[in-house]
């Protein structure tokens, strides 16, 4: 039983991929950081700034192949817009879906208004971080969350009620590809 | 005074959905169910009230209020990373351990 899990679990990795070592990934990383830093140091004198750059230089050097896949390309700024344009709409989405579960949660015949089921999909988003922005933004959507997604691109998704599980993938997936230029 | 009242609103608006969070996690029928109030109508408290707490130090408006502002949208930021991962996660556990999902005619629990 065990053995078919892990076997399982192998099977729905995708394989291993090299991390090319590229100097604007470093320096992307580092400003990052810096600007962390900056707001939770909250202090602008020279102490306070070198070690931010000591600790920023630091982090960014063993771990800039987390946050960038490769080196920095006109694709990797257009992804960033587009996603924080794809933010205020995610918003405005959970405050809507947010209102029918708080509405779901208060009414006194709740029982018969929910009807819990397990929806199955395959989605056409292709990289690694639009798929899993996609899943999180339907588990942050109120009354669905994502319970597995695998290699395959299959998604499985746990909805309150029809009216927010219907509209699966649908608009949502179209908005995340545009933002990720994979239409 | 415009301020205080939006910062009012916000407040009480966040604290009804953390309420209703609490309602549905107490009245919904099973494990995953549970899960959708839990989860996520806290996110969209979390949102509101720290979107008015971080309005009610903005003014008057110098660098130590804005950066104190940052620092309390930085919370909402990590919270919306972390809590569909972990809503993700438990759900996830939960079906691989074998507990069934209830559905629309079973007992209720």
């Amino acid at each position: 039983m065990e053995k078919d899990a892990a076997q399982q679990l192998k099977r729905d990795l995708p394989p291993q991929r090299e991390w090319k070592k590229s100097g604007s990934a470093y320096i992307a990383t580092f400003i990052i950081m810096m600007g962390v830093w900056c707001v939770l140091s909250g202090q602008f004198d020279l102490f306070h700034l070198g070690l931010g750059v000591l600790a920023s230089a630091l982090v960014s050097y063993y771990s800039a192949d987390l946050l960038f896949d490769g080196p920095m390309t006109g694709k990797t700024f257009r992804t960033t817009f587009g996603f924080l344009a794809y933010v205020p709409w995610l918003l405005y989405q959970i405050l809507l879906s947010a209102l029918h579960v708080l509405y779901l949660c208060f009414h006194p015949r709740m029982p018969e208004l929910i009807d819990p089921q397990i929806y199955r999909f395959r989605t056409r988003l292709k990289s690694d971080l639009a798929q899993v922005t996609f899943a999180n933004s339907i588990t942050l959507t109120p009354g669905t969350i994502t319970i597995y997604v695998n290699f395959h691109r299959d998604f499985n998704v746990h909805a309150i009620d029809p009216f927010s599980g219907e509209d699966l993938p649908g608009e949502m997936e179209r908005r995340i590809a545009r933002a990720f230029g994979e239409e | 005074m415009v301020i205080t009242l939006i910062v009012v609103v916000l407040l009480l608006v966040g604290l009804l959905f953390f309420t209703g969070g609490t309602v549905g996690l107490l009245r919904f029928p099973d494990f995953y169910s549970r899960l959708h109030p839990a989860g996520k109508l806290d996110g969209i408290g979390v949102l509101l009230v720290i979107l008015g707490l971080s309005l009610y130090q903005l003014f008057p408006l110098t660098v130590a209020s804005a950066v104190t502002g940052l620092k309390l949208m930085l919370i909402v930021v990590f919270v919306f990373l972390a809590s569909p991962t972990a809503t993700h996660a438990i759900t996830d556990a939960g079906l691989r351990a074998g507990m069934e999902p209830w559905k629309k005619g079973d007992p209720w629990r």
